[in-house]
């Protein structure tokens, strides 16, 4: 079977949905039914007066059966993040932890080189860190040498849904880190993205405000979910190189009304 | 003593971080960090908060 590997864990959906940004609680539970996503990303924030809405969110999490990727988003100092990993570890009762440290607030670019310094850290303390990182080989390799298993990518910024910037530099990851799992987050906008991230060969995407944010969340759930398998069926078929002229899809020998030459 | 308390200025009775806890009725799940620093929920009972010190307590969110 075809699954997607997380460090020790083992996913049939090749989706990990954000949780943030829906017009409704209700709506985000469809949404992840429908996206098939068995690995949805949460964060933590001061509590303060919505202590409802954060217990009822966390019982819709429970309910809908899905392992949760808590984030480290809006931290721009390892201190801050080192510090989140740990409260999330407490609370969610997992090693895993998407690390986000932004180094520029218009592009919400990570900062690398203090990702790389907070990855070292991390792992020393047992946790499986799945960096957000830019699409920089060298960067990443550093990031898969300090023992990440998994690397994050960007598509484009967060929430722009622009989709991939650069198709090339995730085709060059995908070739030289052949044994890391690459999830391409954040940036996409349509299906056909993902889709395109998949045929590149990577491992997943994430994604969040494309679903969230859509017309109808549900129903852009599932278009992203067959999106995601399209893309993933057609990177292990094999595709066809692309050349510059026609060749004829019907043969060319015995047709009639011709005269044999 | 002064405390920022989830970013706010408090006066508060008790230095006892499990009591400062129970007094606010914080609820579950949460997670605790001083000075920007992770404490341990087993060390509630032991740890004691000092005048000026930041105190925050966390609880789940939606994430992307």
């Amino acid at each position: 079977m075809d699954l997607l590997r997380i460090y020790d864990k083992r996913y049939e959906s090749r989706l990990i949905l954000g949780t943030s940004r829906y017009p409704s609680p209700a709506i985000m539970q469809k949404a992840i039914i429908a996206s098939g996503a068995q690995l949805v990303t949460v964060s933590l924030r001061r509590q303060q007066s919505n202590l409802a809405a954060a217990q009822s969110y966390v019982a819709l999490i429970n309910a809908a059966q899905v392992d949760v990727l808590p984030n480290t988003a809006g931290c721009e100092s390892e201190q801050e993040a080192i510090t989140l990993a740990r409260m999330s570890r407490e609370i969610f009762a997992t090693d895993l932890i998407k690390l986000e440290i932004i180094g520029d607030n218009y592009t919400l670019q990570p900062d690398m080189e203090k990702t790389l310094s907070c990855v070292v850290k991390l792992i020393k303390e047992g946790f499986k860190v799945l960096p957000y990182c830019t699409d920089d080989l060298v960067a990443c390799k550093k990031l898969i040498d300090a023992g990440c298993e998994v690397i994050m990518p960007w598509g484009s910024p967060i929430g722009s849904g622009k989709g991939l910037n650069n198709p090339y530099q995730l085709a060059v990851l995908r070739q030289r880190l052949p044994e890391a799992t690459i999830v391409v987050d954040a940036g996409l906008g349509k299906p056909s993205h993902a889709t395109g991230a998949m045929e590149l060969g990577c491992d997943a995407v994430l994604l969040n405000t494309a679903v969230a944010q859509a017309h109808s969340p549900e129903l852009m759930a599932e278009a992203f979910c067959h999106a995601v398998k399209a893309g993933r069926y057609g990177y292990k078929a094999g595709a066809i190189q692309a050349q510059e002229f026609a060749t004829p899809s019907t043969a060319t020998i015995g047709m009639p009304f011709r005269v044999n030459e | 003593m002064k405390i920022l308390l989830n970013g706010e200025a408090q006066e508060l009775a008790h230095s006892e971080l499990h009591e400062i806890i129970k007094q606010h009725e914080f609820k579950p799940p949460f997670a605790v960090a001083i000075n920007n620093t992770f404490v341990p929920k087993h060390l509630y009972v032991t740890t004691y908060l000092q005048d000026g010190d930041t105190l925050d307590v966390v609880s789940p969110i939606q994430g992307g």
